[in-house]
């Protein structure tokens, strides 16, 4: 490896080695590894790394200035396309918000269904990560195509489901104050339980790629290692935190939707490169697995949308007017806080924050990348996973 | 017919036929992936789609010719026919059967060797004229892989030389013919050359896990970043066309060329050549790449001495056993 000395994120390019011959890369914005537009400034020496300055913004849409003009019911398929890879998660967030603030409870039945779609949708997620780190690793034309193909594959069949209760493969407009607006069928439980047993078996052959196959072993084992307390100073949780020894997962720690009564198993590993976040990713993905076959079945008769006064496991009220949730989505902490009383004849909010994991992931990028190749860099990016939407809102 | 016009006629020929699978080539990879990735390819221009390639080739004609104002334009433009014509250039000294082959130089593992080497040249003429900095590193990493890695192709392609006592094509093979193919004869030496020497060349034609220089998920397109059009047709033909000929020069040195029983020679030094070529493709759906500084970790720490100590065994088999010419 190369001997990365003294790391310094805040590097002052002037006081640099003035003999050395510097190189300035820009990252993006488009680039075919940042997934997105995301522009990384790269100072090369040579083809290694000596400083990076990451630059958002190049996907900012204003949504939550927007979501102040619109009300709660037209503010859930906004909010969709933040983190576009699993819209689920964010309507799940901002529907709990709006509960919390109002303070309605959610049916069982509706409970049941949001933890079904979050741990179906989490799999999609880590699904498509897998897929697009293959190809960040291997190339559009190679082997990490392949993986990609392979994986989008088992990502459809997901999509699939959702498709089936809602009628959307991909912003689903599913999830209301309340409750749920789709309801399950019969046949949803059994397509699942068939789906998943197919998921399982493939994904075995998944593992089997990354542990057994040695170059992906080299390109990723001791790069990038993120120290479990620079994880928590940047505010980085997740699979990234996990993956560094922060044993944290709010379905466990603080558990809403119908956690609480499940024991969620929390994958962690001590290393924190990017062979750890892989690993850390692949069992969460079994552990989906799990919780959606153990709950499935079970799923409680009743209604599904209610406005019922009460509270919700997860809920958090501030005041009357103020509410927030945290949910723990495929990239960490997804929060929403809101503050009701908005234009709108109160039907609005007056302010929405949204507290991102993806934005935290791609604040550790100065600290990770220097020392490292360029091709480094699209490796640890990869496994960053950090969501562009999500990023800049 | 005098040695030139031979060579004039057969060079044609040959240059036409392998050019010609080279471009079908391209459309048996797209399918061949697809089938590996459960997608269908190609399907809709001709019967299986076997005319996409007219259609892509037609597309790439027409399109601008651009040349970036701030590139050096003269060698922006030599740089890909160059890369093709040297990489086809090697193909002259290949037998594809006793009668044909273009020239039956006597230095003809030398010849190949030392042209085949020349294609590092354009490749960093492209890089560097298209004033871009991906294409700038790609070309770096180009010209640092091809010169590493032809130190072990050069070894390894010595032990045939060596067992067959001769640099010439044909001696080579007829030594295989009467004796045993060199992959399996004597084992061992034999067996590693070619595995050494089919990794050089696969690092040599920039295929994965080789394919640093061009690494389109770091460099974007690496050294053909800049380019649009038949310029970028050409850069992708010569790498094609690179992993052909090796194909071919590995079937002829390590599995005998022409030698095989009940059908015309021709038809075994195809098959082999094709069997080779379709063994890199199965490779490169496969795997992922390498990094640079792993790939030449691989290069100098393991292939470079293991190459070297199998050229002394084979000398010294040759020296106690005694064979070739």
């Amino acid at each position: 490896m190369h001997s990365v000395t003294g790391v310094d994120p805040h590097l002052d390019i002037e006081t640099y080695d003035p003999s050395a011959d510097l190189m300035v890369l820009n990252l993006g914005p488009q680039h075919p590894s940042t997934h997105g537009v995301f522009r990384v400034k790269l100072y090369l020496d040579g083809e290694i790394i000596i400083k990076a300055v990451p630059y958002a913004g190049y996907l900012h849409r204003g949504v939550e200035k927007l979501c102040e003009e619109l009300t709660f019911v037209q503010i859930i398929p906004i909010v969709d396309k933040n983190d576009y890879v699993s819209p689920m998660m964010n309507e799940q967030a901002i529907a709990m918000a709006c509960e919390a603030m109002l303070g309605i409870e959610v049916p069982p039945r509706a409970l049941y269904l949001r933890t079904i779609f979050a741990e179906l949708q989490r799999l999609a997620s880590h699904l498509l990560w897998l897929g697009t780190f293959g190809m960040d690793l291997g190339g559009a034309l190679g082997g990490g195509a392949t993986l990609f193909m392979y994986c989008f594959r088992e990502r459809e069949t997901i999509l699939g489901l959702f498709e089936e209760v809602t009628g959307c493969r991909f912003h689903y407009n599913t999830h209301a104050v309340g409750g749920n607006r789709h309801d399950i069928t019969p046949k949803f439980s059994c397509d699942t339980k068939t789906t998943l047993e197919v998921i399982e078996k493939r994904l075995e052959e998944y593992v089997q790629i990354f542990s057994s196959n040695r170059i992906y072993r080299a390109r990723t084992q001791g790069i990038g290692v993120l120290d479990g307390d620079l994880a928590n100073s940047l505010g980085i949780t997740g699979p990234l935190a996990r993956a560094s020894g922060v044993d944290h997962d709010l379905r466990r720690d603080a558990p809403y939707h119908i956690y609480g009564e499940l024991d969620v198993k929390v994958f962690t590993e001590s290393a924190g490169d990017c062979f750890a976040r892989t690993l850390v990713r692949l069992n969460e993905m079994y552990e989906s697995i799990r919780i959606v076959r153990e709950i499935i079945d079970s799923v409680p008769e009743g209604p599904i949308l209610g406005m019922k006064p009460g509270k919700s496991p997860g809920h958090i009220k501030i005041d009357a007017s103020q509410g927030y949730s945290c949910i723990e989505s495929p990239r960490g902490e997804l929060g929403t806080y809101i503050i009701g009383g908005g234009k709108s004849r109160g039907a609005s909010a007056y302010r929405l924050k949204i507290r991102s994991p993806s934005l935290h992931a791609a604040s550790c990028i100065p600290y990770l990348f220097p020392g490292h190749t360029v091709s480094d860099a699209v490796a640890i990016l990869g496994t960053l996973d950090p969501i562009m939407g999500e990023v800049d809102r | 017919m005098t040695p030139l016009m031979h060579g004039f006629v057969w060079g044609l020929v040959i240059a036409t036929v392998l050019v010609t699978i080279a471009v079908l080539s391209i459309w048996f990879e797209r399918k061949f992936s697809a089938r590996m990735q459960s997608r269908l390819g190609p399907t809709l221009v001709g019967p299986a789609g076997i005319l996409q390639l007219v259609a892509d080739a037609l597309k790439m004609m027409q399109k601008e010719d651009l040349i970036p104002e701030k590139a050096d334009s003269i060698l922006f433009r030599l740089a890909p026919p160059f890369t093709v014509l040297f990489t086809l250039s090697v193909a002259a000294v290949i037998p594809f059967s006793e009668n044909v082959l273009a020239a039956d130089l006597d230095i003809g593992v030398l010849f190949m060797l030392a042209v085949g080497g020349l294609v590092v040249f354009p490749v960093w003429i492209a890089g560097w004229s298209s004033n871009n900095k991906y294409a700038l590193l790609g070309a770096m990493r180009a010209v640092a892989q091809g010169i590493a890695y032809e130190i072990p192709l050069v070894l390894s392609a010595m032990v045939p030389v060596v067992l067959a006592q001769s640099m010439r094509f044909s001696d080579i093979i007829s030594v295989q013919a009467e004796t045993h193919w060199f992959v399996i004869w004597p084992l061992g030496p034999g067996l590693i050359a070619f595995v050494i020497f089919f990794i050089c060349s696969l690092a040599e034609a920039n295929r994965i896990p080789f394919d640093i220089p061009e690494a389109e998920s770091e460099l974007v397109a690496g050294v053909t970043t800049e380019y649009a059009g038949m310029r970028f047709g050409l850069l992708q033909m010569a790498e094609y066309l690179h992993t052909l000929i090796a194909s071919a020069v590995a079937a002829a040195i390590f599995f005998g060329g022409w030698d095989g029983p009940f059908a015309p020679g021709l038809h075994w030094m195809v098959l082999k050549t094709l069997a080779l070529f379709f063994t890199i493709f199965w490779i490169r759906w496969s795997l992922v790449r390498f990094r640079s500084d792993q790939l030449m970790a691989l290069c100098w720490k393991y292939l470079l001495p293991l190459s070297l100590l199998l050229v002394m065994v084979a000398a010294l088999f040759v020296h106690y056993c005694g064979v070739g010419a």
